[in-house]
């Protein structure tokens, strides 16, 4: 019981591209929810962060200023040496600038969420914890206390 | 008069429109999720006031030391990173206020809303770790520590009110965590590894 064709050629007919907009969209949605725009270009190596398991989310993103700490970059390890060094904002300093750093950050917030400023501490899982024993003390003096010590979940990439 | 029937807008760049936007974010974006352990320094004191710091009982304290070799001893005997958990866990569970005791830390009963009177561990965790100390074995250490404090947590509140802790409302969790305060305290490390 076939069916009888009517007609030679059959056209398919052309697929419709209205939804397009709507799938792109919703890519679009997507990245800008789940996007943080780059701070500050690297002058270190891209920290490798320890693992742990028991991390917790930091809120709030406006309210965290980042200190690295990893070796140069290898354009820059000629000036700064292989050993692993701070970066504050867009330049390598000593860990006496940490106070003025401090500082800057708290007057750069809203007078009100000064107090909730907190430290996220990029640390390559290498380093030894003579310089991170000097940051904390430079931030207990700027009596910035809140601190966080940036971690990757284990079982994650990187 | 006839309506006029309005010219339908082409929507066909539409698509490029959100693609341009789209390869925009894909670009920007960095997709890391800021996660770490939180921690909260204590103040800076230029002198310190008293003369002799404060006395903390010696069993009231879990003292974990780590040499610049990343080598781990705890209340005095050399361990291996992976029992510091159970360790440090069995510290915070066991208490008495017998002074024969020497190993588990005192209580201190305290009336907390929702639980009643209680005992409240007395115990505090001492970390003191060397300037060699390497960051991946001390962020490791601090880990395992706040793991051991976690499943306390999780053992009291499924005790108390048969849910493991995240699942407890806000107030249960605040109960909770006043019956296991998170004492962990930071001494100042020595200088024996050099840099």
């Amino acid at each position: 019981m076939a069916k009888i064709r009517k007609g030679g050629k059959k056209v398919a007919p052309a697929i419709s591209t209205a939804s397009l907009p709507d799938i792109v969209f919703m890519l679009l949605f997507f990245f800008m929810v789940s996007t943080t725009m780059r701070e500050s270009t690297l002058l270190v190596k891209k920290p490798r962060l320890p693992k742990g398991t028991e991390l917790t989310k930091l809120e709030k993103k406006s309210l965290v200023s980042n200190i690295y700490v990893a070796q140069p970059t290898v354009e820059l390890q000629a000036v700064f040496g292989n050993q692993p060094v701070i970066q504050l904002n867009e330049s390598i300093e000593d860990v006496s600038k940490i106070g003025r750093f401090v500082q800057l950050e708290r007057e750069a917030r809203n007078p009100n969420d000064r107090d909730f400023l907190t430290m996220n501490l990029k640390v390559d899982s290498k380093t030894k914890m003579g310089i991170i024993t000097d940051i904390k003390m430079e931030l207990r003096k700027a009596n910035a206390l809140k601190l966080n010590y940036s971690a990757l979940p284990r079982g994650a990439k990187h | 008069m006839a309506r006029r029937s309005l010219p339908e807008i082409n929507s066909a760049s539409m698509a490029d429109i959100a693609f341009m936007l789209l390869i925009f974010f894909l670009v920007a974006t960095t997709m890391d999720s800021d996660k770490g352990i939180f921690r909260v320094l204590p103040p800076y004191i230029d002198k310190p006031v008293q003369d002799d710091p404060i006395k903390v009982l010696d069993k009231n304290l879990f003292v974990v030391l780590i040499n610049k070799d990343d080598r781990l001893m705890v209340e005095k005997k050399p361990i291996h990173p992976d029992e510091l958990r159970k360790a440090c866990k069995d510290f915070l569970i066991n208490m008495n206020n017998d002074e024969n005791d020497k190993v588990y830390p005192e209580y201190k009963e305290e009336t907390i809303a929702g639980l009643g009177t209680v005992k409240v561990t007395k115990g505090i965790v001492s970390i003191q770790n060397d300037r060699g100390t390497s960051y991946d074995k001390y962020i490791e250490i601090q880990n395992e520590i706040v793991a051991a404090y976690n499943e306390v947590k999780d053992e009291y509140s499924i005790k108390y009110f048969r849910k493991p802790f995240k699942e407890l409302n806000e107030d249960q969790q605040k109960a909770i965590k006043l019956l296991i305060p998170q004492r962990i305290s930071e001494a100042e490390p020595k200088n024996i590894g050099g840099k």
